[in-house]
């Protein structure tokens, strides 16, 4: 265990790991998102009353769920780098901070999409939306006050208790967001069933998401490799990597 | 009359390395404090002096290697003056933020004439000079019991009647059992060894 | 000399900031001063008509006191910060985290308390059912307090930047919504005949949970900040 510890903490190792993963995980995940795009776009039965405009649920579902577990990724990051003083940990709180945007922004523009034909409007203030709108503005904080230090070991710790505090608040905003819509539904929106979703169409969505994941996994170590080589641009294993690299 | 410096430190580095900027501030610097030792830390701009006493008092916490242990309480005295612009001298003092015992009217009437501010402990701080601001910190040193007094740059902005008096203060405070490190560019006049710190040389101790 | 307890120095933290507060009126009011040009903005925007403006009184009065009270946050510890008192603070032997709060206590005490009390005046301008007055005043009362707290935290994380007006801004509105919700949500049910109980009861909840951790969090970020 602790060994183990030992080694996360130290950059060049962590490079090299996260190299290793990507080798695999890469290909893995690109095979996962053509399956499943293919699988749910042209395999599965158009939906009974939306049609094929449905089928968009395959980038949007797996992109709202990981954006979310993302949050809880960057705060538990953030947490470690707190609690054990772990550099690397910054390096990870860091990396998933635009990442997770990234995500989010996706669930919230593909939900764009779908809400034109669906409700006939591109945006509507329904709570899932609401909630994913507050959970891009959170992780965009975290962004611009990382951005905002000069001292970027302060950024690291300053957005580690940013994105603690909003770990506390994401299930008081979600829980809130919906009370509130409950409060307000008009008589207008009507959702579509939202339990009823066939297994044929569950199959590939379930892939779906599970190669979201996949894909957060590696933007986030894509991402790590990038802030460890800027942070440890000054150091031997780095231009050592540097000559390696660019001259043979 | 230096007194012989012993029993356990007071505060006691253990090898500091400090880089700022891909420079090496200073490496492996391991030092004990004792009570009864006046400590200067000297070097040129730049040289890492303030960074090593936010070390040594707590306020920096990451950024550095090696550690720092604190046996007693302690004085710090920083760049800035912490006298609020809004508060007389006698209710800053009396309102202090740093956590100190409270002190009667009587007590701070005769710090604040010691430091020179006779007749001003009642008028609003903005009023007074960035010297006189300094001389309102500077009480809090007669007032407070503390062993260990930490300064960095004590005498900015205090005239020469100021600093001779303040180091005097120090040596008395020093042969009473006391311990101050202090940064500063000048040469002290005390009657007591000093401990020259010199961060200059790459310093290590 | 010993130090004081951590509850006699709260309570001389306290004393210091409202003092600070009360040499200085001109800041006490302008909150205040905030909010009525604020509501003021708002019949110019949706028109005078006496049932448009009912309909978004609730919403409107919860709003105007979020921006007002978004904007003293930031100064909660940035003159402390500006002439050295703010580590001074940090290196005093009682827990940071309760000395905070008195910071924040005074906040609420100089800003949230007299905006709740004076809101009723403005609600009647915009037309509110009276009926209605004393939720707005209790929502505000325990709302208030809560984003105080709230502020406190972007206040700290945001003090040692020189730029940090609009960053606060950024950070803890996101977290402020739930308040607005409850906030006005308790107002509005107070029009419509209802009980407004739960919301307060909500409201005092989050309060609960906010004094016991936003303490923590300021802390933390207190300490960041002077190490930045």
């Amino acid at each position: 265990m602790w060994p183990i510890f030992h080694k996360l903490g130290s950059p060049p190792w962590l490079y090299a790991i996260a190299g290793s993963i990507l080798r695999w995980l890469l290909p893995i995940t690109l095979l996962a998102l053509v399956t499943g795009a293919v699988w749910g776009l042209l395999f599965t039965q158009p939906e009974r009353i939306q049609g094929n405009s449905y089928r968009i649920i395959y980038i949007h579902v797996p992109a709202a769920v990981v954006a979310l577990a993302g949050y809880y990724v960057m705060a538990l990051a953030g947490a470690v780098s707190l609690i054990w003083r772990m550099k690397m940990a910054d390096v990870a709180m860091k990396a998933a901070a635009p990442v997770g945007a990234a995500f989010t922004f996706i669930a919230l523009f593909t939900g764009a999409i779908w809400g034109k034909p669906t409700w006939g409007t591109w945006w509507v203030w329904d709570a899932r939306i609401t909630s994913m709108l507050i959970l891009f503005f959170l992780y965009l904080g975290v962004v611009a006050l990382y951005e905002a230090f000069d001292n970027k070991e302060a950024a690291s710790k300053a957005c580690a208790v940013l994105s603690l505090v909003g770990m506390v608040n994401i299930p008081i905003i979600y829980k809130s967001v919906d009370w509130w819509y409950a409060l307000h539904q008009g008589a207008t929106i009507k959702f579509t069933g939202e339990s009823s979703i066939d297994s044929s169409m569950m199959y590939p969505l379930l892939l779906m998401i599970g190669a979201f994941y996949a894909l957060f996994t590696c933007c986030l170590l894509l991402n790590m490799r990038v802030e460890i080589l800027q942070r440890e641009s000054r150091t031997q294993w780095v231009k050592k990597l540097a000559t390696k690299a660019g001259r043979p | 009359m230096p007194s012989s410096p012993t029993g356990a430190p007071l505060l006691a580095a253990r090898s500091l390395c400090l880089e700022r900027g891909g420079r090496q501030l200073f490496r492996n610097l391991s030092f004990d404090i004792l009570a009864g030792q006046l400590w200067q830390i000297e070097g040129s701009n730049g040289a890492g002096k303030t960074s090593l006493m936010r070390i040594l008092c707590g306020l920096s916490r990451y950024g550095y290697e090696g550690s720092v242990e604190r046996h007693v309480p302690f004085l710090y005295l920083g760049h800035q003056s912490a006298v609020k612009a809004l508060l007389t001298p006698r209710e800053n003092l009396a309102f202090h933020v740093s956590g100190e015992g409270q002190y009667g009217n009587e007590q701070i009437e005769s710090a604040l004439a010691e430091v020179g501010l006779y007749g001003y402990e009642d008028v609003a701080s903005h009023t007074l000079s960035a010297g006189q601001h300094r001389r309102v910190n500077l009480a809090r040193l007669l007032l407070s019991d503390t062993s260990l007094w930490l300064l960095d740059e004590p005498f900015t902005a205090i005239d020469t009647a100021g600093v001779d008096a303040l180091q005097a203060l120090l040596a008395s405070h020093v042969a009473a059992g006391g311990a101050v490190v202090m940064t500063s560019h000048q040469a002290l006049e005390v009657a007591c060894d000093v401990h020259v710190l010199n961060l200059g040389a790459g310093a290590t101790v | 000399m010993t130090a004081p307890a951590a509850g006699q120095f709260c309570l001389r933290l306290l004393r210091r900031q409202l003092l600070l507060a009360v040499r200085r009126p001109v800041e006490i009011g302008n909150p205040l001063l905030f909010f009525a040009m604020v509501v003021a903005l708002f019949p110019l925007g949706l028109g005078p008509a006496p049932g448009t403006l009912a309909g978004f009184a609730s919403g409107v009065l919860w709003i105007t006191a979020l921006l007002s009270n978004l904007l003293t946050s930031d100064a909660v510890f940035r003159s402390d910060f500006e002439d050295g008192s703010l580590e001074q603070l940090l290196l005093a032997p009682q827990p940071l985290f309760l000395s905070v709060l008195a910071y924040i206590g005074a906040h609420w005490l100089t800003t949230g308390l007299l905006l709740a009390l004076v809101s009723p005046v403005f609600a009647l301008m915009l037309n509110l059912s009276t009926a209605a007055l004393g939720a707005l005043v209790a929502s505000l009362l325990i709302g208030t307090a809560l984003l105080s707290l709230i502020g406190g935290i972007g206040a700290s994380l945001t003090v040692g930047l020189k730029r940090g007006g609009m960053l606060i801004s950024l950070l803890i509105l996101p977290l402020y919504m739930p308040v607005l919700i409850f906030g006005s949500a308790a107002v509005q049910a107070a029009v419509s005949g209802l009980p407004a109980g739960p919301y307060l009861a909500i409201l005092g909840a989050m309060l609960c949970l906010a004094i016991a951790l936003a303490p923590l969090a300021m802390a933390a970020g207190l300490r960041i900040s002077i190490d930045a």
